[in-house]
């Protein structure tokens, strides 16, 4: 039997031109810039040049408008966009030691050499919707005060020099760094995939991940020692020029999370860490990241893995919102055939049901 | 070069004309036509451990060479291919006897002192966010 399987072009075709429509809206208002939600939106456009895995803006901001302010299907589209360019290699791993902080706090201790800076942040606003905002709001100057030119050391440095912190794992000579958009993964995944993957993350999927972990399920005592956000130099080996060119800046949030000891019998006592660092400033990001980071360690500090966050197959296999979103949204998808012998399963399952229920009596009666 | 990436490439572009107005710029050719790809943006596990990807970059990226023989590359963040060129352009006629001395007073150093004066502003407010701690003094005398 041959079944229809063409069809609605045109009712495609009008959907998408509906679609357009609506995004514009009521076109009596203005139309938004690419600029203006660049500007005004920036938290937006860190998360989608974040999850998106591609730092650019403006490119950023265009998907946002494209997908209606829908943060998922705009990082979708950045991710599919990046497939069309070639790639002309890795950087110079970035120093975020180095970094123009322009906000950097810790919460493990008070006087932190370079200072406690609050920098724009929504800390200590009193999360009242502000009415002022709705008409034009023209914002004060901000304050200014004699810059210091005082380095500022990771906390995990100062801690480091103790030997209280553990040191963070160096690269085994010759070893590459796995990039699982050229690999497929396999388990147990390294340090450095597990960052990568956590890094393009769903924010909401290491949020619950690391709120989690808070709460019992993998519990490794945490502490903020020290969560940054600024500008870094990006360097690139240039292989015509022959020598490392600079590229520009680009702005990270990181998150050092201080966590319970380990130690043995040969190894004094120390904190150990995890580590979040994500494009633009994307605070929540860095600090679930890090308590997902170091709860994927469990194994390799002989800790009982039990808990989901703790479980790296399920963690990483799940906190990818693109390919998520794409498993659980083509079951809207047409079905027809699929259903149809699901369909008729079920009808001879119920007849079968409907003659084993008929009692005997009846059956003989009826013949 | 750091501070051509930082410029846009309009205010570049701007410096050249200038520049050109007084100093007839050599001829010059593309080595490599300006593209656009990705850069693989890579942080270190702890902040000074072993690397790993963080995720990509758009850049773009040329070369050029002048009649003189000098040749010049351009990278920067960012998809603007025709700032990639300028950066290649001001790249070789750095080098070049000729022509060095004027880029660096015309082109580079300005633009050094505009990226200063916007780093240092930003410093400055971001300076104004930082705690000072002081001890309250609790009881009496």
């Amino acid at each position: 039997m041959y079944v229809a399987v063409k069809g609605g072009e045109r009712a495609i075709e009008n959907a998408h031109r509906l679609l357009a429509h609506k995004r514009r809206g009521d076109q009596s208002v203005a139309e938004v810039t690419l600029d203006q939600i660049s500007e005004q939106l920036g938290l937006a456009v860190d998360r989608v040049m974040s999850e998106g895995s591609l730092y650019d803006r403006e490119l950023a901001a265009l998907a946002i408008k494209q997908a209606r302010g829908d943060l998922i299907e705009a990082i979708f589209l950045v991710r599919a966009f990046r497939a069309t360019l070639p790639r002309f290699g890795a950087s110079e791993p970035v120093d975020t030691g180095a970094m123009r902080v322009q906000r950097r706090v810790s919460s493990t201790f008070k006087d932190i050499p370079g200072g406690q800076i609050l920098g724009p942040t929504f800390d200590y606003t009193h999360r009242l919707l502000d009415p002022s905002l709705a008409q034009g709001f023209a914002p004060e100057a901000p304050a200014t005060a004699d810059a210091s030119t005082a380095p500022t050391p990771r906390v995990t440095d100062i801690l480091g020099r103790d030997g209280l912190i553990e040191s963070s794992p160096q690269a085994e000579e010759g070893a590459g760094v796995g990039d699982l958009t050229r690999e497929p993964l396999n388990f147990p995944a390294g340090r450095d995939l597990r960052l990568q993957n956590l890094a393009r993350g769903d924010e909401g999927f290491l949020l619950a991940m690391g709120y989690s972990t808070q709460r019992g399920y993998g519990r490794n005592h945490p502490f903020a020692g020290e969560i940054r956000f600024g500008e870094v130099e990006v360097e690139f080996f240039a292989e015509d020029a022959g020598f490392a060119v600079p590229l520009g800046s680009i702005e990270l949030t990181e998150c050092q999370m201080v966590n319970q000891f380990k130690g043995s019998a040969t190894e004094a006592p120390c904190f150990t860490r995890g580590y979040g660092l994500a494009f633009g400033q994307s605070e929540r990001k860095t600090m679930s990241m890090a308590l997902v980071d170091r709860a994927l360690r469990g194994r390799e500090l002989g800790e009982e893995v039990r808990a989901p966050a703790q479980d790296e197959e399920f963690v990483m296999s799940h906190s990818d919102n693109v390919q998520a979103t794409g498993f659980v949204e083509h079951l809207k998808l047409p079905h027809y055939v699929d259903f149809q012998s699901e369909l008729g399963l079920l009808r001879k399952l119920r007849k079968e049901f409907a003659d084993a229920q008929t009692p005997d009596a009846m059956k003989e009666a009826a013949e | 070069m750091a501070v051509l990436a930082h410029a846009e490439a309009g205010e570049i572009a701007a410096r050249l004309r200038d520049l050109a107005l007084d100093l007839a710029l050599p001829a010059h050719q593309d080595l490599r036509a300006p593209e656009n790809g990705l850069v693989m943006l890579r942080g270190r596990v702890g902040g000074d451990g072993a690397p790993f990807n963080l995720g990509e970059a758009t850049v773009s990226r040329a070369a050029v060479r002048l009649a003189s023989g000098e040749v010049g590359f351009g990278y920067t963040l960012g998809r603007n291919s025709e700032k990639a060129r300028l950066i290649a352009l001001c790249d070789a006629l750095v080098q070049s006897p000729d022509f060095g001395a004027a880029i660096e007073r015309d082109v580079i150093a300005p633009l050094r002192e505009q990226l200063m004066i916007r780093r240092k502003q930003a410093a400055a407010e971001t300076a104004a966010t930082k705690v000072d701690f002081y001890t309250m003094v609790r009881g009496e005398g």
